[in-house]
């Protein structure tokens, strides 16, 4: 931390009568234990637990929420948090029992029916909850939430049913194997009763059952969070608490980081990683996360969906030399891509390092060669269609394009087609307007190789952009689905991951990692699969 | 007097009606915004048509429009996608942006008008092309740059200042990304004064106060200076709507949570509630900026009436 000699404490004198917290870097070291700021961004949606589904609410929800599983930060496999037990015979029917011991942080217990309300709150169509797909899976889902707009017919799901205090059973529609591992994901968690009673009120402050409670929120703007010195569970937090500062340009951030003004900036701007390594030295973290990007493809589209298209598809996947891009755009912090999942998986969890062979190698040669036999670009160019507001994807798909032109040695083979903002973009996949190759990105909601496939290619599936469609992977994903041995499950994900290979369904570009800078005053960090930072277990000096 | 208000007030409507249509039709334009609230997937269809339901984009765009105007007449800004009141988001950003315009105005007044003055006087003499030099370099520089600049030397290598400023956004805290705003717009004021001081300095009037024996200073302030502000005044006026509004990147680089961030932000999330409220509002900023501008020009000129 740089000295600050006579502008900072004109500045502190004058915030400390509104925010004492104001003075990052000095404050330190009063009776609650030491506080950490982290960098943040304004939430898009609400905080509620079933309808945030972007990093920076998920990131205040796994601070002050526990659910029945939680996924270990290093090997990303769920274990059991509140759950006792969750015991089937059938892989369709499941009963939960949840541990004795566990309150919210306003003293209420957490029994089964906290889960079984909250479930049933996410699932019903009138809250609006955008995660709401999540209880799919549960009977009753087309009674609480129909899909074609008519009027839910049901207010609760008729598969969950409270047997005592701390037991529930939960009734698939289909049969389900690895769905207990699924309940560390955040639309699961539990909720207080106030939830129900006082939503606007709960909304202003939120309660929960995690390690952290919410001290103040100034909705975008600032968050403060204080450890719960009573929190139950074996996870408890060891630094005072987190101020989560909203920053509108995560540059800015970075600025502050580096005059000692923020002590975490979860998100290093692209433009700054060439000098991170000179600027933090080891207090830089860059570690694999469950986000990987792919090129889709229109399958709607005549021209990308006749016979000799998996050949282009193919060729063109050859054409882009991810080793390079990876290097020197994004300095590293993303791995050329060798199959459809995430390495976060690990082995056991179904990643397979080079699944996809010789046809993610890049080769010049081969790709025209392939190109050629597969009759060449429909309409003799490809339009790489992006969203340019966000996420440097501008950089990177004019270097795939060139990377292709190079390959095809045609100066006109491949060219960038940017929209506006992400809203737009997204409007224009769903009117089914793409007219080639698109940006599609996949940051998973649990670390299970199901959700890198079933969700992105299985027929009409919820992020299956393309409108690809395949009898055969269908029919495997279903197959591993209703597997009672997970890893017998994993190996035919697997094969149907090789039917996404062999027809070339999405070109695989590569796995991002999540990055981080901290302070001297900070020790122990690092970041889970979800490229989020845990918090409970920062030091503070 | 009295008259001549009430015609401009009127006048404001149509301005109002024109602005707030435009910028609807505009945002509309950019397409369906629900789509971009579930991330890299679809939403459900049955929650988007609830969404869309809920926030009125169900309904033909002059129907929209029609509700929109009929709520912002009774105060209500309609709310934004992460629920909270365009209102509340108002109370929260103005204050802070306010302020931001209020120091940069300041820093307009008294170094642009000082400098024009000392160089009008001083036409042709080193002190003159140094500034105008300085000037020139000011007005080619984008803010991006400077803000940067200042932010990395005076936050980082100095320490002097805390790079970003905190959610409170003190005066004290906002006097360097007020300098930052203010740069161009100071430099224009500078030329602007000199220029004017520069002219009237020959004129009748002038030669008239000296010849009475007027002291010094009591001729440039009383009779040189107060004629030569109206076109400085003009620009200063119009520049106060254009402060506020287009503070974006200053905002941005210093991190103030004010009006540009909300703008910034509803622009990328599409979020039309958001950016026509804080528009209309600026809108009739640049309008009521501009009306005190010409009701200026009466006082600093008795020679100017309205009728």
């Amino acid at each position: 931390m740089r000295g600050a000699p006579h502008a900072t404490w004109v500045a502190c004198a004058a915030a400390l009568t509104l925010v004492a917290t104001a003075c990052g870097g000095g404050a330190a070291g009063s009776d609650t234990g030491a506080v950490l700021s982290s960098s943040w961004g304004d939430p898009q949606n609400p905080l509620e637990p079933a309808n945030t589904n972007e990093v920076q609410g998920g990131k205040v929800l796994d601070m002050i929420f526990r659910s029945l599983k939680k996924y270990n930060p290093d090997t990303g496999q769920a274990e059991d948090m509140l759950a006792e037990k969750i015991e089937t015979t059938d892989s369709q029917n499941f009963t939960i029992t949840v541990k004795d011991g566990w309150t919210f942080s306003n003293g209420e217990k957490v029994t089964a029916k906290s889960f079984v309300d909250a479930w049933n709150y996410g699932a019903s169509l009138k809250n609006n909850q955008k995660n709401a797909y999540f209880f799919e899976y549960i009977e009753g889902y087309p009674e609480t939430h129909p899909d074609d707009g008519s009027k839910q017919t049901a207010e609760t799901l008729s598969g969950l049913k409270v047997v005592d205090e701390r037991t529930f059973t939960v009734r698939l529609k289909q049969k389900f194997s690895s769905f207990p591992d699924t309940l560390g994901y955040a639309a699961y968690a539990p909720l207080p009763q106030s939830f129900f009673t006082d939503h606007a009120g709960w909304l202003k402050k939120p309660v929960g059952n995690g390690p952290y409670t919410i001290e103040s929120y100034a909705k975008g703007s600032q968050m403060e969070l204080r450890t719960w010195e009573d929190y139950p569970g074996p996870d408890k937090a060891v630094n005072g608490g987190v101020t989560l500062k909203v920053y509108t340009d995560n540059n800015t951030a970075y600025t502050d980081l580096m005059a000692g003004n923020l002590d975490l900036v979860d998100d290093v701007p692209a433009s700054q990683l060439k000098n991170v390594k000179s600027d933090l030295g080891d207090r830089y973290l860059n570690t694999p996360a469950g986000i990987i990007q792919v090129l889709a493809f229109p399958y709607y589209d005549k021209d990308w969906n006749k016979p000799g298209s998996d050949k282009v598809r193919t060729g063109l996947s050859r054409a882009i030399n991810r080793e390079q891009i990876t290097e020197t755009i994004f300095q590293r912090t993303r791995t050329p891509a060798s199959d459809w999942t995430s390495p976060v998986l690990g082995e056991d969890g179904g990643f397979k390092e080079g699944l996809c062979g010789d046809a993610c190698d890049y080769d010049p040669e081969a790709a025209r060669k392939l190109i050629e036999e597969g009759g060449g670009l429909p309409g003799g160019q490809v339009k790489i269609t992006y969203n340019a507001d966000t996420g440097s994807h501008r950089q990177w798909v004019d270097a795939v394009c060139n990377s292709i032109n190079n390959a095809l040695g045609n100066e006109k083979a491949c060219v960038g087609n940017p929209v506006g903002t992400f809203a737009d973009y997204r409007n224009q996949i769903g009117d089914r307007k793409m007219q080639g190759p698109f940006r599609a990105g996949w940051q998973m909601d649990y670390p299970l190789i199901q959700n890198f496939l079933q969700p992105l290619y299985y027929t009409n599936a919820s992020s299956n952009d393309g409108k690809w469609s395949d009898e055969k992977f269908d029919r495997l994903v279903d197959e591993a689905n209703a597997e009672t041995d997970p890893a017998q499950a994993i190996r035919t994900f697997q094969q149907a991951e090789e039917v996404v290979r062999d027809n070339m369904a999405a070109i695989p570009l590569w796995y991002q990692n999540g990055s981080a800078g901290y302070s001297e005053r900070l020790s122990d960090v690092r970041l889970n699969p979800f490229s989020v930072p845990v918090y409970n277990e920062i030091k503070v000096s | 007097m009295g008259r001549y208000v009430i015609r401009r007030l009127l006048q404001m409507i149509p301005v109002f009606i024109g602005a707030t249509l435009l910028i609807f039709l505009m945002v509309n334009v950019m397409g369906d915004p629900v789509a971009g609230l579930c991330g890299d997937r679809q939403c459900d269809p049955a929650t988007a048509a609830q969404l869309k339901k809920e926030f009125g984009l169900d309904r033909p765009v002059w129907q929209q429009y029609l509700t929109y105007m009929g709520n912002v007449f009774t105060g209500d800004f309609g709310t934004a996608f992460n629920g909270q009141p365009v209102t509340e988001l108002m109370a929260t950003a103005f204050p802070v942006t306010i302020r931001l315009t209020i120091v940069a105005i300041l820093f307009e007044i008294v170094i642009g008008i000082t400098l024009g003055v000392v160089t009008g006087l001083r036409r042709g003499r080193p002190v003159d092309t140094g500034v105008l030099l300085v000037t020139l370099v000011v007005i080619s520089v984008p803010t991006f740059v400077t803000g940067l600049l200042l932010q990395l030397l005076l936050g980082v290598e100095w320490g002097w200042i805390k790079p970003s400023v905190s959610s409170a956004a003190t005066f004290d805290e906002l006097i360097v990304p007020g300098l930052v705003l203010a740069s161009v717009s100071l430099a224009y004021v500078t030329r602007l004064t000199r220029t004017s001081i520069a002219e009237n300095k020959r004129s009748d009037y002038v030669r008239t106060a000296i010849a009475k024996g007027l002291p010094r200073h009591r001729v440039i302030t009383r009779h040189l200076l107060r004629n030569s502000l109206i076109p400085v005044v003009t620009f200063i006026g119009t520049d106060i709507g254009a402060l506020m509004g287009g503070a974006i990147v200053t905002e941005r680089i210093f991190n103030i949570h004010g009006v540009g961030f909300q703008l910034y932000q509803g622009i990328l999330r599409q979020n039309t509630q958001t950016v026509v409220g804080f528009v209309t509002v600026l809108v009739l900023v640049f309008l009521v900026a501009n009306l005190l501008v010409d009701l200026l020009y009466a006082v600093l000129d008795p020679r100017i009436r309205y009728a």
